[in-house]
């Protein structure tokens, strides 16, 4: 990979040269714990001091479903924020709906083309126009695993599917539980979503990208089920509605041996103390390696009926590529930079690794978008298979292959 | 009924009855105790102990992080600021809904007109909407008044909303009140204003204190409007606190999220300690019937 | 104004032959002023019930697009295997929560009623819960309910190990958890409203009962509680609004979860309609929440707009 040092500094005058008059910027995110807000926070004062006003606009709560609610309201009212948190495809509906401004002479100063791999500048566009930012570039399919849990118990890390479930009894006769999990619907989907990789990266876009019928209700998909419930016996009883972050601690503390999480939950590692490699281990999930299902945050910018407001949401997204912020941001939240040619020096082994198979899988077509995380899908097919998943992880009445067929009639139904 | 001498059997019963009540309490206490005491541990105390195990030692460092050093997005000045807000936003909603319901709660019952208890039924049917099924229909009426992510408009949606609870506890109450009282002071010649200011006001209290302590409660514990229809230095309590609580990255401090959540109770809270005698004397003095 | 020639509408008083602007606008004066709530009544609830009802037969997605394809959200809906499930959570939820909170609450009136030494402070106690949200209290009671953390766990350390309690996630139970919480909420309030009721019984009578030498429970079945029939009516209609507009307590506790199993219509609602980007079906589904509603609202104003008037 290269490093594109000239076009930082090209970014950097872009900047200066920008902030001839200063406006307003009013930004609707979830991004509210505490190092996302020190993050965020670095973002609002290069606003300030390059003369502009940031007005924040934070509102918490699972995957931003408050946020979405209020930005709708602020959407309908004719008075949307400069730039919301959206994600995915749900960019392209907004752009459908007409909201969005365009960012392409930003970008073609910014040179965000050769900047951001093609896979992201993707997400980044509707009808061939730049319409939001990337911020970060999150790993869905990373296995936390406390090392120390599986010496107690004797056993390997596992690499395969069949191996984690077959490392169950150990782990549990060394009364640790084996997997950490919280019973939440895009938790369940994050796991299952993980499994269908492992059956090839074709196999996944075909069912999580075409949504093609066959193959969501075909064989391989009842394996894929299959394999999934069986992870239920690896899971505590008390795991319904627990909060990602609380499964975790359970990996920090040894009381259980592993989690399959995306890159975030490594903020709960550093906040606890721990080093990668040898206090815990991450490595790709189960027979995933070298693959990668990548969840971008991004801000997508809203048409502003105001000129001085319209030039600090320019000024916004030219700073957000800045790559002091990527950085920033990045080293908070555990994921890896959106654009390329970063200085890797800051970055711990799981961010080098991510960033390595990221590049790595680009190549070799291994690159998938996350189906948990509303990149391959829009929120309605997401839901759709959310409900299905979730209903089969938890009843006790519902066999794989039923699974499967409603799993291809939910998605037919909401496309 | 107490008599000056119990029998055995009486008073054994009456033990009994203090025993089940004092049992019930400590179940309704239960939830309150948990938050407190988890408000008083630290955050490592939490993680090693149980629920219901006593703080090590009493420790208020959470309820100060709480008050005025928790992020509650890329803010971090603790919940504070939101209280003002909610202040700003509670006050005037109450006193409007409450105004507004007397004086309707007075026309539907001692000013009835053709058709107006036609207009009180359909007024009701305003308690029972869903509120989810009006966020985006009135962002969009907020924004044609111009009154969009404004504290006036807040205010405003609670009123519209709260105004069909108010008329129906006037209205019930002052149905209950002597006719011969009204149609004394119409016949010597009173207006409308008069008798509602000089008679029926008056006589009013018990009702308001009802009707100000509802919407007090409601509209303090409201965070989907709240959530939606104030700006971005607007935002009530409520949302302040969710944004706190249901942050899931980093470490969680419960401590601080218990204690926040207690003092974003604690108007509500305060007020039905304070006058909730008022507020069953109030149920009693007519509100209820019917 | 005038109040010599002031003239009222339905009181008996002679009209005027010739009115003046004033008498009139007088005589138009309680329209007048209920005019505005009226206004704006018919704008925000009966006006947004129609536009919801329009939006229920379009496509939209993320945002009202008036597209207009008939009734196919409805069926949608109705083959939709969440929905169901939210229907019948809400029937098994609605049903448990209002008998037990109209049990509890006449149960608790009756012995708070007693002329009980520390009636303020068991009253306050019984009714706070009404005061606080489940933003508030949802933590603490998630808590509570999760077997490894709460009353399970508590009670197995106090030695009582095959001691369980594990609704919350159990697919088949967590609605009853959702139950208790909501009871714990509601209750209290039910239980002033009936103590309220209490109050207001004509004691001549309990006492001309108790000269004729019946018991105290036969006096409270036959006498007092038929006396409070009007409280159980304005109880039950303001508990089943809660339980329509169950929302929060769901968010709080349970997400929904395990799976969907403790879904209910509004949460059902709100989901589909702002973070799925299925607002048509969201509409739908609140169309449907609102008949719910009516179905129970139109008969209560029938009568109790006509025991007004007869009474």
């Amino acid at each position: 990979m290269k490093t594109f040092k000239t076009c930082l500094t090209s970014i950097a005058l872009s900047i200066a040269c920008a902030t001839a008059s200063a406006g307003e910027v009013e930004v609707l995110h979830y991004w509210t714990s505490g190092g996302e807000a020190a993050a965020v926070n670095v973002l609002k004062q290069e606003m300030e001091s390059a003369g502009h006003t940031w007005t924040d606009f934070a509102v918490a709560g699972g995957g931003g479903e408050s946020a979405m609610t209020v930005l709708k309201s602020r959407a309908i009212s004719g008075n949307p924020p400069s730039a919301a948190q959206i994600k995915g495809l749900d960019i392209q509906e907004w752009g459908e709906l007409g909201f969005l401004t365009s960012l392409d002479d930003v970008a073609a100063a910014g040179n965000w083309d050769s900047l951001l791999p093609p896979v992201v500048s993707d997400v980044m566009k509707y009808d061939g126009h730049y319409v939001a930012v990337p911020v970060n570039v999150h790993r869905v399919n990373w296995l936390w695993a406390n090392p120390e849990a599986f010496k107690k118990a004797g056993v390997d890390i596992p690499t395969t599917w069949e191996e984690m479930i077959a490392s169950g009894p150990k782990l549990k006769a060394a009364s640790i539980i084996p997997l950490a999990h919280g019973g939440q619907a895009w938790q369940d989907a994050t796991t299952f979503e993980a499994i269908a990789l492992a059956e090839g990266a074709d196999f996944y876009r075909k069912a999580f990208v075409e949504h093609d019928e066959a193959t969501l209700k075909g064989p391989t998909m009842v394996k894929v089920l299959t394999t999934f419930k069986q992870l239920r016996d690896l899971i505590d009883a008390d795991s319904s509605g627990r909060d990602w972050n609380v499964a975790t601690s359970m990996v920090i503390n040894g009381q259980a041996a592993m989690q399959i999480m995306g890159d975030w939950a490594k903020g709960e590692f550093t906040a606890a103390g721990k080093k990668p490699g040898t206090d815990y281990v991450c490595v790709a999930a189960p027979g995933t390696a070298g693959m990668f299902t990548f969840n971008i945050d991004s801000l997508a910018m809203f048409t502003q009926s105001d000129d001085s407001r319209a030039q600090a949401q320019k000024d916004l997204a030219a700073m957000v590529m800045d790559p002091k912020f990527q950085e920033t941001f990045n080293l908070n939240k555990g994921s890896i930079p959106a654009r390329q040619g970063m200085d890797p020096t800051p970055f711990d082994a799981c961010a080098l690794a991510s960033m390595d198979d990221f590049t790595l899988s680009a190549e070799k077509g291994t690159l998938v978008p996350s189906m948990a995380h509303g990149m391959s899908t829009s929120s309605r097919v997401q839901g759709a298979i959310y409900d299905v998943v979730t209903n089969y992880f938890n009843a006790s009445d519902i066999t794989a292959e039923q699974a499967a067929e409603k799993l291809a009639r939910a998605v037919n139904a909401s496309l | 009924m107490v008599k000056p001498q119990q029998t055995l059997t009486q008073q054994l019963l009456r033990y009994g009855l203090y025993g089940i009540l004092t049992v019930a309490a400590l179940v309704y206490l239960l939830p309150l105790w948990v938050m407190l005491l988890t408000s008083l541990k630290d955050v490592e105390e939490i993680r090693s102990g149980t629920l219901l195990s006593l703080p090590g030692s009493i420790n208020f460092d959470a309820w100060g992080k709480a008050w005025s050093g928790a992020c509650t997005g890329s803010t971090c000045e603790g919940i504070a600021p939101f209280f003002v807000n909610s202040f700003k936003i509670v006050i005037p909603a109450v006193l409007i809904s409450t105004l507004i319901g007397a004086l309707n709660g007075y026309v539907l019952s001692l000013w009835k007109f053709r058709g107006s208890e036609l207009l009180f039924g359909a007024m009701l049917v305003g308690c029972f909407i869903p509120f989810q099924v009006i966020l985006l229909p009135m962002a969009r009426m907020l924004a044609t008044l111009g009154l969009a992510n404004t504290t006036t408009g807040l205010v405003a949606v609670h009123v519209t909303y709260g105004v069909a609870f108010t008329t129906l506890f006037f209205r019930n109450f002052y149905v209950g009140l002597p006719k011969e009282l009204i149609a004394a002071a119409r016949l010597d010649g009173a207006g409308f204003f008069f008798i509602f200011r000089r008679v029926v006001l008056p006589l009013s209290t018990p009702i308001i204190v009802v009707c100000v302590i509802w919407q007090f409660t409601q509209i303090w514990n409201d965070f989907l409007f709240g959530v939606v229809f104030s700006g971005s230095d607007t935002q009530p309590v409520t949302v302040a606190l969710n944004n706190l609580v249901n942050t899931s990255f980093g470490g969680k401090e419960y401590n601080v999220d218990m204690a926040a959540a207690l003092m974003a109770a604690l108007p509500t809270l305060l007020v039905y300690v304070l006058a909730g005698k008022y507020f069953v004397r109030g149920l009693t003095a007519g509100a209820v019937k019917g | 104004m005038n109040p010599k020639s002031l003239s009222l509408p339905e009181t008996g008083t002679v009209r005027p032959v010739t009115l003046r602007l004033q008498d009139r606008l007088a005589a138009q004066l309680p329209k007048l002023v209920l005019a505005p709530t009226v206004i704006v009544t018919l704008v925000a609830v009966y006006g947004y019930m129609i536009w919801t009802g329009l939006l229920s037969l379009t496509s939209s997605r993320i945002l009202p697009v008036w597209k207009f394809i008939g009734t196919a959200q409805y069926s949608k809906l109705l083959e939709n295997d969440r929905w169901g499930v939210a229907v019948e959570n809400l029937i098994i939820f609605g049903g448990l929560f209002i008998l037990i909170c109209l049990v509890l609450g006449v149960l608790m009136a009756i012995l708070l009623d007693q002329k009980i030494r520390a009636e303020g402070v068991l009253r306050t106690i019984y009714l706070y819960p009404m005061a606080i949200s489940f933003i508030v209290t949802g933590t603490a009671w998630k808590w509570l309910l999760n077997p490894g953390l709460g009353l399970q766990k508590t009670i197995r350390d106090w030695g009582f190990e095959s001691f369980t309690f594990d609704w919350l996630v159990n697919p088949d139970m967590v609605i009853y958890c959702l139950v208790i919480a909501a009871v714990w909420q509601s209750s209290g309030f039910v239980m002033a409203l009936f103590l309220a009721g209490l109050r207001g019984v004509d004691q001549e009578m309990v006492k001309a009962a108790q000269l004729d030498g019946a018991s105290m429970p036969m006096i409270y079945r036959r006498i007092i509680l038929p006396c409070l029939k009007p409280v159980f009516f304005s109880a039950f209609v303001i508990l089943s609004h809660i339980a329509i507009k169950s929302f929060d307590l769901v968010a709080a506790l349970t997400g929904g979860g395990p799976g969907y199993s403790s879904d209910l219509p509004a949460t059902f609602m709100y989901q589909h309609a702002f973070t799925r980007g299925q607002m048509g079906l969201g509409a739908a589904s609140a169309m449907l929440m609102l008949g719910g509603v009516l179905a129970i609202l139109v008969p209560y104003l029938y009568s109790e707009l006509r025991s007004k008037k007869n009474g």
